[in-house]
């Protein structure tokens, strides 16, 4: 435990030092010129955003950075390089009679203006992977702790065993009520994905993968499939024809029970997404205070609002780690509760 | 409007990964652990059941070893009761028995005594009889050795006798 803290620690320093490094190259050429407000919003995109490459620190030419695979669909073929290749945009990859490059935001365009689909390992995919093999790393060990004996269970086991009964006894069974077997592995797996993943974007220099609307789309999209074919006769019934409403106001709440199946997960998508990078976007920001501080009254400046801008976003961390449970709570429990609207029977 | 416009191949990875790791974590992790759970509660269950079953079978035997020594002492003051009855008994019957016993032979002692007596009294009779025989006989003797006295007796027996 130690060590994950003091780890985290590090990571935290550097990250540091990458927001430090991408400001110091304009504020050195500044040092002549007039003194120009740091402009943060590039800087906090870029960290919230997904990459081809794991951008670690320096910029320009200095950056340190790990490549991704780029993987290509275009014109029925399928190419994979490097995303060093692109050299940051400089370069264009020429595979078979395709040329490809990169723009300032990321975006891969086909020369000849072919519509691609791009699939490639990006940042957040990276990450992805890392987090799916931490967690199962994590249960395979947990599980054969249960197969070895049958022993009181201790270390890791000691700790997630509570857990996993809670997600079960406590938000799955009863939200669902008595058919939730089916959906314990799905919302359980839910769970554990978003948590993990919400810690592992809290490490810094690392991918923003809750954080992403693609991700939590998937994840709000598969509780939506479930919902839908998982809905009883009940479910469809009181969409359909909602009991206790005048015949005059069907035509205006039948319209909206069926916007209300997309609006629920709809709003699971946005609600993670939106807490995880808020809680990014805050964190960045404090920091940035440090620079435009500099910006604005040199040196002494900065130095004076670091430390204020460091106790800030201590703060903002320790309610982020809180945020990072409650929203994987969150979206756990607000699943299994459309799950069990859906396979709710008469009372 | 970059960080709310999905990328395909993020959705693509996610689905695919996400999924795979819903089947891997049902198959090796939530099913073996949630049995494991589910079993181990039931062997808690079960021996916490079979405990109160033992508490409930210590009580049962105690009660059982209380009713046996009741009994057994119940029986044991019944015994001693018997036991003293039957003395009691045996000895009156020993009293009565002596009694008639005793009786029995001052009875025959009385008779005895009795029979005693009458033969002593039937033989002094006899011998006073033969005593007074012999007595009689010796005074006669000596009274008829004398003629005079012989014809004084027929005398005054003829004159008692009133010849009118």
């Amino acid at each position: 435990m130690r060590v994950f803290i003091r780890l985290i620690m590090c990571v935290f320093v550097l990250s540091f030092f990458t927001i430090k490094a991408h400001s110091f190259s304009p504020n050195t050429e500044q040092t002549n010129q007039q003194q120009e407000a740091y402009d943060p919003v590039p800087n906090i995109m870029h960290h919230i955003s997904d990459a081809h490459q794991w951008h670690l620190w320096g910029e320009g030419d200095n950056a340190f950075s790990i490549p991704l695979p780029v993987i290509l669909y275009a014109d029925g073929n399928i190419d994979v390089f490097m995303s060093s290749k692109f050299h940051h945009g400089e370069s264009i990859v020429t595979k078979g009679n395709r040329t490809y490059s990169i723009d300032s935001h990321g975006h891969i365009h086909e020369g000849s203006g072919l519509s691609i689909i791009d699939i490639s390992i990006t940042k957040n995919v990276a990450s992805m992977l890392i987090s799916v093999l931490l967690l199962l790393l994590i249960f395979f060990s947990v599980a054969r702790g249960y197969s070895k004996n049958n022993k009181a269970p201790k270390g890791l086991q000691a700790f997630l065993e509570p857990l996993i009964l809670f997600v079960k006894d406590d938000i799955i069974k009863e939200n669902i009520g008595p058919k939730y077997q089916k959906y314990v592995p799905f919302l359980l797996t839910v769970f554990f994905f978003v948590l993990v993943n919400n810690l592992m974007g809290m490490l810094p220099g690392s991918a923003n993968v809750t954080g992403n609307i693609a991700v939590t789309l998937v994840l709000s999209v598969f509780t939506f499939i479930l919902t839908t074919i998982s809905g009883n006769k009940k479910y469809w019934g009181h969409i359909i024809k909602p009991p206790g409403v005048p015949l005059a106001l069907m035509p205006i709440m039948v319209p909206i029970e069926i916007i209300g199946i997309f609006t629920k997960p709809f709003a699971l998508m946005i609600r993670l997404f939106a807490n995880i990078t808020a809680g990014h976007i805050i964190i960045l920001s404090l920091i940035s205070l440090i620079f435009i501080a500099q910006s604005t009254m040199g040196n002494a400046g900065a130095w004076a609002v670091a430390p204020v801008s460091v106790l800030f976003v201590l703060f903002i961390y320790c309610i982020e780690l809180l945020v990072a449970f409650l929203q994987a709570y969150i979206f756990t429990l607000l699943s299994a509760v459309f799950i069990g609207l859906a396979v709710a029977e008469d009372h | 409007m970059e960080l709310v416009t999905p990328a395909i191949g993020l959705i693509f990875w996610t689905a695919v990964v996400f999924i795979l790791l819903v089947i891997l974590l049902k198959k090796f992790a939530w099913k073996p652990i949630l049995t494991a759970v589910d079993k181990r509660n039931e062997s808690i269950e079960n021996a916490l059941k079979a405990a109160e079953k033992a508490k409930e079978d210590i009580e049962n035997l105690t009660a059982d070893n209380e009713r046996i020594l009741n009994e057994a002492k119940l029986e044991r003051d019944a015994l001693l009761k018997e036991a003293r009855e039957i003395k009691d008994k045996v000895i009156a019957e020993a009293k009565d028995k002596a009694k008639i016993e005793a009786e029995k032979i001052l009875v025959s002692a009385k008779e005895q005594i009795t029979n005693e007596k009458m033969a002593a009294i039937t033989e002094l009779k006899n011998q006073v009889a033969e005593l007074s025989i012999e007595i009689a006989e010796k005074i006669i003797k000596s009274e008829l050795q004398d003629l005079n006295k012989q014809k004084e007796l027929v005398t005054s027996a003829i004159s008692d006798k009133d010849l009118n």
